[in-house]
């Protein structure tokens, strides 16, 4: 059993407590996706406005707990103003932190590391691996944003 | 409460006995599960180790023995919701869902058609609900909603009125999210006053108090053995006599038959035209040893025990936490069971219930199946703590220390 704390960081309560981009976006221009986790009856709107293959703008709307509520604040810092290409790059490697323990188990070839340092304050969230429940809460804005993106084809 | 000791109850259940992160196991989740006492266990060991056969087959002797376990589980099971013919009124299924099924899909669709309605209430689990919108789309009946009022009890003003034409109101006698115990001899008298039928979802009350489908006059009634310190995959499916001999068989398959032929078959006469296939006889010997476990402890004395642990946690969670934590469900312990739906102010349950597992204490975040009612209260969930009859008053100790913590962490 892992420690609380390796779940609760203070970054992740910050941003819990705070959250950064909060709000809606007027649709047009922007796109809105919803999420939901039926399990738990998590329910997330993203939006987004993307320009000449950046993502100028986000926003994160609906409610959850507070691992899915930081990572979705988390992400839309991450991801805010960076090209389209870079989004990509970001979520295949959080994805890659959520998904770890996994390829562990599977006695498979080692997967390649995630550079913590890449992922910046995200890296706080590594510890939600260890309480496999919660991972489908750090994962559904991600999920959702990915969404998103393939239905705006970018 | 003074007779009735739960210490023994769980000296009954290996279970307590787990140590979750240097903490005893502080088990709160009854209303999900019930745990299972040592003689259940034993009991469907017992059967393995010593007549495992199949049943309603074999001339040996352990088969006689298998079908005689089985049929006496049936019969053991209407004895203690005091069924009238306890042979012939009893269906074993694999939950209680699935005797919602089984209800919709053969007396549903024999009886209702499109002009007709049924009433369900807003408190009602998914199993009281999807199996009713699935014939609705099949069939195109009209589903009436019992409203529930802002007291978290059924709102009876409108019941003659919603009942009116109505084929079948089907509510639960308990509900489990918010505790509240349904009044269901008055629902039954007004639902035959209407021309209806009562169906009564017994899941959350069977364990918690006395069932009695004669004195209540009810005409079908559904739950599981896994809530009642049972074994999971059984439940019960009871219907009147009268009305289950003129029901369709629901599966098919061997054992639901009188006689098969290249051109059709002939199903079954008795209650076994409902059940197809080897049934779950292990499970029906552990049903079986938990009724006559739950027996000898008193459904009333049980009632009675979890009563007193309710009133003292409601007391001092209104004490100690002076509306930071607020239960969603009767304040009055006359009107309600011991499910307490939590919900600790400006903090997600999926939280409480993460620090609280730290401490031990297993509680249920979520929307408990019952969807509609979360949206009823604008809830998106709550943390539900619910007593058995293992319980004690020092479970609330712990668990409200856990709520002093998740309270500071996220306060």
């Amino acid at each position: 059993m892992s420690n609380l704390e390796d779940l609760y960081r203070e970054i992740i309560l910050d941003h819990y407590r705070s959250p950064r981009n909060r709000g809606e976006l007027p649709t047009p221009p922007a796109h809105q996706v919803e999420g939901f986790n039926p399990l738990c009856g998590d329910e997330i709107t993203v939006y987004i406005e993307v320009n000449d293959g950046v993502l100028q703008d986000i926003k994160i709307a609906g409610h959850g707990c507070s691992i899915s509520q930081s990572s979705a604040s988390l992400m839309s810092a991450a991801v805010k103003g960076k090209p389209v290409a870079d989004v990509h790059a970001t979520i295949d490697s959080f994805k890659r932190l959520m998904t770890v323990h996994e390829s562990q188990l599977d006695d498979q070839v080692e997967p390649e590391p995630v550079d913590l340092r890449k992922l910046g304050e995200l890296a706080a969230l590594q510890g939600v691996v260890k309480f496999p429940v919660r991972i489908k809460c750090a994962t559904l804005a991600w999920n959702t944003l990915t969404q998103g993106l393939s239905e705006l084809n970018a | 409460m003074s007779s009735y000791d739960a210490q023994r109850v769980r000296a009954d259940v290996p279970l307590l006995r787990r140590v979750i992160d240097g903490h005893p196991i502080t088990y709160l989740d009854s209303a999900s599960t019930a745990l299972t006492p040592r003689p259940v266990i034993e009991a469907m060991s017992r059967y393995y180790e010593t007549r495992h056969a199949n049943v309603h087959r074999g001339v040996y002797t352990t088969a006689e023995e298998a079908t005689a376990s089985y049929e006496g589980a049936r019969v053991a099971a209407g004895v203690f919701i005091n069924a009238r013919h306890p042979a012939e009124e009893i269906v074993f299924t694999k939950n209680t869902t699935e005797s919602f099924n089984l209800l919709a899909k053969s007396w549903g669709r024999a009886n209702l058609t499109s002009g007709d309605v049924i009433v369900l209430s807003e408190m009602e689990h998914h199993a009281n609900l999807i199996p009713w919108f699935q014939l609705r789309d099949e069939i195109g009946f009209t589903i009436r909603f019992l409203p529930v009022g802002d007291d978290f009890r059924l709102d009876l003003g409108s019941l003659d009125e919603l009942l009116q034409g109505a084929k079948l109101l089907s509510v639960s006698a308990m509900s489990n999210v918010l505790g509240t115990i349904n009044p269901v001899a008055e629902l039954a008298a007004a639902a035959h006053a209407a021309g209806a039928m009562i169906a009564v979802d017994a899941a959350q009350s069977v364990a918690h108090g006395v069932t009695d489908v004669q004195e209540t006059d009810v005409d079908f009634l559904c739950f599981s053995a896994h809530k009642m310190m049972g074994p999971t995959g059984i439940g019960v499916f009871y219907a009147k006599r009268e009305i289950i001999a003129d029901m369709p068989p629901f599966l098919g398959g061997g054992g639901m038959i009188a006689d098969v032929r290249l051109d059709g078959y002939t199903p079954a006469k008795g209650v076994e035209r409902f059940e197809a296939g080897t049934p779950m006889i292990a499970e029906a010997v552990g049903l079986h040893a938990a009724l006559r476990y739950l027996d000898n402890l008193g459904m009333s004395a049980i009632a009675e025990h979890e009563r007193a642990l309710t009133a003292d946690a409601l007391g001092r969670l209104r004490e100690r936490f002076d509306g930071r934590v607020r239960v969603i469900g009767p304040a009055d312990v006359h009107l309600r069971g011991g499910v307490l739906s939590l919900d600790v102010v400006g903090v997600h349950p999926h939280d409480v219930a993460q620090v609280l597992d730290q401490h031990g204490v297993c509680v249920r975040p979520g929307h408990h199946c019952a969807k509609p009612l979360m949206r009823r209260f604008s809830l998106p969930a709550t943390a539900r703590a619910s007593f058995g009859a293992y319980s004690l008053t020092s479970d609330t100790d712990v668990l409200l220390d856990g709520l002093d913590h998740v309270l500071e962490l996220f306060g």
